[in-house]
């Protein structure tokens, strides 16, 4: 047995250098909300293209919205999916709602499709005692076992090799059921990238690798990133199935994200997909992006808005009306505003909560330290005005 | 070694203190370069490259794939061959991916090697919370790499020192990881310290690594900290002073090597000794600096030394919750009225 495939030999020193791998570009749906010549939708029905539109507007909502929260100071941070809404409600309702996503940290509009309700983002973002996470996670680090959302972790690319287990483990089941992960062309340079996508490969496992390319990593443009024509050719290193999608056509991705767990289910193999997208937001509340990119180049991106392309569709389809659309607009802006304003009045988790979950048990040291920092908050309220008066009150 | 004083008027944050450091010796030295993610034209996260890039060009100052495993990897192997590469990895948090580059790579190269391929590189990281941002961006782990062996560590509280011991960590032959807390970078959004932009001079200048700074002198009481905990600690010794009680302040500025004599000499004068961190509670510099007190035949110490530090939990993202668990200065007071009571 040997360990490389059975190969030609030959007697000159011929080196190969990739070009001969041209990787094509999935797309189905015109800027005008028309279907370019010879396309064809996917079979995505009514109601689903009306549940992801109404998603798609939602998040545009709640970023807006939660932005501006932060710049008023009622939020220490935030993340905006804005421009990469397709790529992700596109590819997670491609998905069976009982499918694994293993996420980076932009896909809240992957976990709105699922279900998790405006209430349920805002619990997490101002980390009061209702949030799942008991306020211990930053913001947008959601995370909700009842939908199938692993917690988000900051660390980069660390979700990568645990996806490849978490599908290996669902293949062990037997249930039918696969993984998606998601992560930026950035974290694609992580060790942790090539390891996964090696180990899925050799193990078969149903998980689908979706890169969100959308061209920076904070400041550090694609072009700094990798020398290769973007992130998909690495798939035939790991004899992989592997298909590029215009990530700003939401039909586009779901028809190849749906394909993908066809192949990923039946035929127990990794996929890899890369969606070319653009941030259009900031980084990070944190970041500023008029020191490393111009307003053109953000304007000629704004023009492939994929809400907008959606929205276009949905009218053309019939499914969607311009009454509706001014409705469900101010229906989530109201919505969304209230329920912030509920989270942020809600007490913080108790005090005692701070030590629990550490290990299974509190253990006796642990203990001591939370006895001695209560009994200083008690004996110093006036240091910690904000909750010495709730200590009694169970929520601080 | 300190060459300057402060006198000079001009005040920076501790962010540009440490761009001009680097300047200096690019300047200087050619073999000086800067690898990591967003250093080039954005200037670094933090603000501590700003400038370098217009300067130096991209061939020197590199912004880099995100993959720490392969540039601080890359960093080993270029100080190796006799270069000195400053590294950034944004935050110490993230130091895990790349755990091997640093405490196995970096800081033993010289020893097996029998001293024949030195590590000249500087890692520079952010550390500390206090601006909600939960328990994978906001630790210090300050115990965590002074403990293992063959890396010297330095954590300076102020700009001054953070020019100085920036300009001596590039000049030294070991590798050096410079740990700068984050409110003490001048940053707006970090909620900065005012008392950490301090006078800085022009000129290039080195602080001694491995000299702790005695920042206020008393009588009564030790308190012994390192980088935002200092200014902690100064608050509390005011506060003290308005209760007729003197504290000395020790800024211990270098973690490894550790200057014991000053910590020791001082304790010796006071007979009370309280350690200021915000790393971890167990394991880490407070038990190191009582140990080295408590263990020196020379220790008078009148009082059961104390520590305030972070619990041994994860840090969680709810301000208020995580206000809970820092250091402050009221718990130093406390921690003192305490003392004086169990006596």
């Amino acid at each position: 047995m040997t360990t490389t495939t059975a190969s030609q030999v030959i007697h000159e020193p011929r080196f190969m250098d990739g070009d001969e791998f041209h990787i094509a570009t999935f797309a189905l749906l015109q800027q005008d909300g028309t279907l370019f010549e010879g396309a064809r939708a996917p079979e995505l029905g009514r109601e689903t293209a009306r549940r992801i539109y109404h998603t798609m507007v939602l998040i545009r909502v709640l970023d807006e919205r939660m932005l501006a929260a932060q710049r008023q100071g009622r939020l220490s941070f935030y993340m905006q999916c804005t421009g990469e809404e397709a790529a992700v409600i596109g590819s997670a309702a491609a998905l069976d709602d009982d499918d694994m996503i293993m996420a980076q940290y932009r896909e809240q509009g992957a976990l709105a499709y699922r279900g998790f309700g405006i209430d349920e983002f805002m619990n997490q973002l101002f980390g009061n005692a209702e949030d799942y996470g008991k306020g211990r996670q930053m913001p947008i680090h959601y995370g909700s076992a009842k939908l199938h959302y692993m917690t988000i972790s900051s660390p980069l690319a660390t979700q990568i090799p645990q996806a490849a287990g978490y599908a290996y483990g669902q293949k062990l089941d037997g249930q039918g059921r696969c993984t998606i992960t998601y992560f930026g062309e950035g974290a694609a340079s992580e060790g942790d990238f090539h390891a996964a996508l090696n180990m899925a490969a050799v193990h078969r496992a149903p998980v689908i690798f979706f890169c969100r390319n959308n061209g920076y990593a904070i400041s550090t443009p694609s072009v700094e990133q990798f020398a290769a024509d973007g992130v998909a050719p690495r798939a035939f290193g790991y004899k992989m199935h592997v298909i590029r999608v215009d990530g700003n056509d939401v039909l586009a991705v779901y028809a190849a994200t749906r394909e993908a767990r066809r192949i990923a289910v039946e035929h127990n193999q990794p996929v890899l997909i890369e969606a070319m997208t653009y941030r259009l937001a900031a980084h990070s509340s944190s970041d500023d992006p008029s020191g490393y990119r111009s307003k053109k180049e953000e304007a000629l991106w704004r023009e492939k808005d994929p809400v907008n392309r959606m929205r276009l569709w949905m009218l053309a389809q019939e499914w969607w009306s311009d009454d509706e659309e001014k409705t469900l607009q101010e229906q989530l802006r109201r919505e969304v505003l209230e329920t912030m304003k509920r989270a942020e009045k809600r007490p913080p988790p108790p005090l005692a909560s701070l030590v629990e979950d550490v290990y299974a048990e509190v253990p006796a040291r642990l203990q001591e330290q939370l006895d001695a920092l209560e009994a200083h908050v008690r004996r110093h309220p006036e240091a910690y005005p904000k909750s010495a008066p709730g200590l009694d009150q169970g929520g601080a | 070694m300190t060459t300057a004083t402060k006198s000079a008027s001009r005040k920076l944050t501790t962010a540009r203190a440490m761009a001009e450091a680097t300047a200096q010796e690019m300047r200087i030295d050619p073999r000086v370069f800067v690898m990591g993610e967003d250093v080039g034209p954005l200037g670094g996260v933090f603000g501590n490259t700003r400038g370098l890039f217009d300067e130096f060009g991209a061939e020197r100052v590199r912004d880099t794939p995100i993959s720490e495993t392969a540039f601080i990897g890359a960093a080993v192997g270029a100080a190796s061959d006799g270069m000195r590469p400053i590294v950034e990895l944004m935050f110490v948090d993230f130091f895990g991916v790349c755990m091997d580059a640093i405490y196995n790579l970096m800081a033993k190269n010289t020893y097996f090697s029998g001293g024949k391929v030195p590590v000249p590189m500087v890692l520079m990281t952010s550390t500390g919370g206090g601006y909600s941002d939960a328990g994978q961006h906001s630790q210090c782990l300050y115990g965590t790499f002074a403990h293992l062996p063959g890396m010297k560590v330095v954590v300076p509280s102020n700009a001054f020192d953070a020019k100085g011991l920036m300009t001596a960590a590039i000049r030294d032959d070991n590798p050096v990881v410079f740990m700068y807390h984050k409110a003490l970078q001048g940053m707006g959004w970090l909620g900065t310290e005012k008392g950490a932009t301090v006078a800085v001079p022009e000129e290039a200048y080195t602080v001694e690594i491995g000299k702790a700074a005695v920042t206020r002198e008393g009588q009564d009481l030790t308190l012994v900290s390192l980088g935002a905990g200092v200014h902690h600690c100064l608050r509390a010794a005011q506060a003290l002073e308005e209760e007729g009680f003197s504290a000395e302040v020790i800024d211990l500025r270098s973690l490894v090597p550790l200057d014991r004599d000053t910590v020791r000499e001082s304790v010796a004068k006071t007979g009370r000794l309280i350690v200021v961190d915000e790393d971890y509670h167990s394991y880490g510099v407070s038990g190191e600096i009582i140990a080295s007190v408590a263990e020196h035949p020379g220790c008078r110490l009148r009082a059961a030394p104390k520590r305030v530090a972070y619990p041994d939990i994860p840090i969680p993202f709810a301000p208020t919750m995580e206000q809970w668990a820092l250091p402050n200065a009221d718990k130093i007071v406390a921690a003192f009225h305490q003392m004086l009571t169990d006596n």
